[in-house]
């Protein structure tokens, strides 16, 4: 069998090196999985390989062939045949799915879209990944947009797909539907590398597994696999056992409850970088952070809900059936109807910073859009807009950078210089600072977690997840948004389930367990029940 | 940027001595003449200084904005209007007032007018969604013009186009440089730098305008009023830019004058730029500008003074290009 990649590479970043001579073997026509700790480099390894990175060392070879790695850029990686399908996705956001799948790939001056567009379709169907390419690639649900990147990297001729961690953001039919296509597309000799932490998936769908631990290859394994094996590989330890916290007596008290929450029509998104931000970005010598543009909003009706203090509370759903604006509803960032309690106390008027401070502690779904200011270090991400670290106008520098270092090891953030920037730590080590900012705030009565694990590996799942039982068994209320039923059945105490901007069910207790739970709450989720 | 900038400005004075060449000058011989021609004389460093004052303040107003991602263009508009409001305050106080009252409520006036025309582009901005660079060309204009219509029909002196003058205790004490027209408000435009890098460095305001700046969402999720800080951010830019007028109207001309000021409002954004938006960078960027302007004029007798002008864009665009070119180096 031939060797599609054959690479050995090193990268650095400032001073720290990602890789160093990390080795990465695949074999042509089999599905490689390449799994690893938050900023092991797996993402770095594969931007190299695709050509959007450019790495500092060591050799490539794709198809047999040496690559000068001087000049490998996206444009000579695509010419090779290497799609890559990003983990936050890369489609410009007002254009349709046809006019991205050209973006950078133009023929001549003139362009008719319509030949690449019936061609999308057909490729689409034939690989069992419908789409459709006049949709506007901000509109689309993030599977579809997802499915949109793959259908277009195919669409180029790709010999081999890279997929970014694929499934974090995918519904558990839609990462079973995505993983069954990933197999045909090998099957029809199309090569796989799947970056990613999840290793049910790996189980699923893998030939061969690379571990990556602090920019090292640790080890490639093949069949048959072993779960364990690849764990302890990857965190170069046994993982911790989960605590668990009791549930809260009946009569404990109600820390959030919401009474016929609504938010209608669509919401004001985000509102739209200035024109001129690149101006400011230009001259200040940082660098342009592209946010992802927020997705087609879900109006939300007639919320109930109750959250008892020391309770976990989760809400289940296929994204955007309303989770979103459920989250920002009590959040206080976008205007609703209907009443929003803290407590006992009335807040359903009170502006997002009055509701943080009246003791709601607030991780959103996404870091890199609400979550982190990516520029700025990781010292002034944990401190922004807490005055009980910073003092009230003049900032006490020392007491900001003690807070920081305290956080940084209480949750194993990495790098540990509190001045690094957040932009340049890994997704998981990322969230790890949203985390650590929103749970040490002072009196957190009630906790809201959107996506709290969302891209994020192992070790910080646990980290993230002890967390949230903590802030549980300290008497908050958690609430817990996730499409990650899985996250959800390890961590609540109950479950309500989300469709169409309404909650269609509710599991507790034993009907939390076993078998039966998963699929049935599933059904719920889809609608089928 | 480090590395960068010194090559940028290099390669400008490279660009400006082709442009010498063609005119038919000798670009040494033009150099070495402007830098002996003004560093060599009290008078020119002072008028340097001059330049540098009213830069430094409208550079500051650029750069205060931007580090909360609001592009402010409107610092013409803000210092005609800081300047009209002083003059108008200068010489409706009683001729008697001592300078301990005079110069604090004229500093006050100029700072309260460019703030309120600031501050309203802020408002139109965040409640309005009305982009600041729109509104404020249009501020420019209406400032501009409403002067000159109250000037020519109320306050210009027959015939001419200057007003009455200010109270004699509203006057700012001249430096003793050759008589030149460098003036205390030096020291209001030093301690301006001061109090922006202190503001934006060290407290929480600062971290609040700059997470604005860096990512709007991130600042709102915080907790962060994003409209609040987008008005209060151009208020504050407003009033800098307002601030130049005492060197104008208290330190130097001593009244309402048409045409006075023109320009500075529009420089101070290759100030803020030069500067690279860090407050001290835009004092050093502001005497680099001034050096610049007032050289072109000391060695009006060699090339065409219209050469200055060209080379002020020049070096923009060095450093404009100096900047993608590291950054990409460095990513």
């Amino acid at each position: 069998m031939t060797a599609m990649i054959e690479a050995t590479l090193t990268k650095r970043y400032g001073g720290r090196e990602v890789l160093s001579a990390a080795r990465l073997e695949v074999a042509a026509g089999t599905v490689h999985a390449l799994v690893g700790e938050n900023g092991a480099g797996k993402s770095t390894l594969v931007k190299i390989i695709a050509g959007i990175v450019r790495a500092d060392g060591g050799s490539l070879a794709i198809g047999g062939t040496n690559v000068d790695l001087g000049a490998w850029d996206r444009r000579r990686a695509r010419a090779a045949g290497i799609g890559i399908v990003q983990q936050h996705g890369a489609s410009a956001g007002t254009l349709s799915v046809v006019e991205n799948a050209v973006l950078g790939a133009e023929g001549g001056a003139l362009l008719d879209l319509a030949p690449t567009a019936k061609a999308l379709e057909a490729l689409g169907a034939k690989v069992g990944l419908p789409i459709d390419p006049w949709a506007r690639a901000d509109r689309l649900p993030l599977g579809a947009a997802q499915r949109a990147e793959i259908v277009a990297a195919l669409h180029h001729g790709a010999k081999l797909l890279i997929l970014d961690e694929p499934t974090a953001v995918l519904a558990p039919v839609e990462v079973d539907g995505l993983l069954a296509t990933l197999r045909t597309l090998a099957k029809g000799g199309t090569t796989i590398v799947l970056v990613t932490h999840k290793l049910d998936e790996v189980r699923a769908v893998a030939d061969t597994v690379t571990v990556l631990r602090a920019g090292k290859t640790v080890g490639t394994f093949g069949a048959p696999l072993e779960v364990a094996t690849i764990a302890r590989a990857m965190v170069g330890a046994e993982l911790p056992p989960p605590s668990s916290v009791a549930e809260p007596a009946g009569d404990a008290p109600v820390v959030l409850a919401l009474e016929h929450v609504g938010v209608a029509g669509a919401l004001p998104s985000a509102r739209p970088r200035g024109r001129f931000a690149g101006l400011r970005e230009a001259f200040s010598g940082e660098k342009r952070q592209d946010a992802p543009a927020p997705r087609e909003n879900v109006p939300l009706a007639d919320i109930s809900l109750v959250v008892r203090a020391g309770e976990l509370v989760g809400v289940a759903g296929v994204d955007g059936n309303g989770q979103r604006e459920l989250a920002q509803a009590i959040a206080g960032l976008v205007p609703h109807t209907g009443g929003v309690k803290l407590g006992g106390e009335d807040i359903s008027r009170a502006s997002a910073g009055e509701r943080l401070a009246a003791g709601l502690a607030h991780i959103p779904e996404d870091r890199h859009h609400g979550g982190l200011v990516l520029e700025a270090s990781i010292a002034d991400n944990l401190a922004l807009a807490r005055r009980d670290i910073t003092g009230r106008f003049a900032i006490d520098r020392a007491r900001v950078r003690r807070f920081a270092e305290e956080q940084i090891r209480s949750l194993d953030i990495r790098p540990t210089d509190p001045e690094a920037r957040a932009a340049a730590l890994s997704g998981g080590n990322q969230q790890k600072i949203v985390i650590a900012r929103e749970l040490s705030r002072p009196h957190v009565r009630v906790v809201l977690a959107s996506q709290p694990t969302r891209g994020v590996d192992l070790g910080a799942v646990v980290r993230i997840h002890d967390r949230l039982r903590a802030a549980a068994a300290a008497g908050a209320g958690v609430l817990v948004i996730s499409a990650d039923l899985d996250e959800l059945l390890a961590l609540c105490h109950r479950v309500v389930v989300m469709l169409r901007g309404k909650i269609v069910g509710e599991r507790a207790g034993a009907a939390l367990q076993g078998a039966e739970a998963r699929s049935g709450l599933g059904d719920l989720m889809t609608g089928a029940a | 940027m480090r590395r960068s900038l010194p090559v940028a400005l290099l390669a400008s004075m490279a660009v400006g001595s082709i442009l010498m060449l063609v005119v038919g000058a000798s670009p040494g011989h033009v150099w070495w003449t402007m830098v002996t021609r003004v560093l060599g004389s009290e008078y020119q460093v002072g008028q340097v200084l001059y330049k540098a004052t009213g830069l430094a303040l409208t550079g500051l107003a650029v750069s205060v904005a931007l580090d909360a991602g609001l592009f402010n263009i409107g610092g013409e508009a803000q210092l005609g209007a800081g300047i009209f409001a002083c003059a108008l305050v200068g010489t409706a106080l009683p001729a008697g007032t001592p300078a301990i009252v005079a110069i604090p409520v004229c500093t006050l006036a100029a700072a309260a007018a460019g703030g309120a025309i600031g501050g309203a582009i802020g408002f139109l901005r965040a409640k309005r969604d009305a982009h600041e660079v729109i509104t404020s060309i249009m501020f420019n204009a209406i400032v501009a013009g409403v002067v000159l219509v109250e000037g020519s029909e109320h306050i210009f002196q027959g015939g001419t186009t200057t007003g009455p003058a200010i109270v004699p205790g509203a006057e700012l004490p001249r430096l003793p440089l050759g008589g030149s027209a460098a003036n205390c408000a030096l020291f209001i435009a030093i301690a301006a730098v001061a109090l922006v890098w202190w503001l934006r460095a060290r407290t929480t305001w600062g971290q609040a305008w700059l997470a604005v700046g860096r990512d709007p969402d991130a600042a709102r999720h915080a907790g962060i009023s994003v409209a609040r800080v987008q008005i209060l951010v151009m208020a504050g830019a407003g009033a800098l830019a307002g601030l130049a007028a005492t060197s104008f109207v208290m330190g130097h001309k001593h009244a309402l004058e048409e045409g006075l000021g023109a320009g500075t409002g529009l420089l101070g954004i290759v100030a803020a730029l030069l500067g690279r938006l860090h407050p001290v960078g835009v004092g050093i960027a502001s005497l680099l500008l001034g050096f610049l302007s007032v050289g072109g004029l000391a060695v009006g007798d060699l090339v065409p003074k219209e050469l200055t002008e060209v080379l002020l864009g020049v070096v923009l665009l060095a450093v404009a290009t100096a900047a993608a070119w590291e950054r990409r180096a460095a990513a």
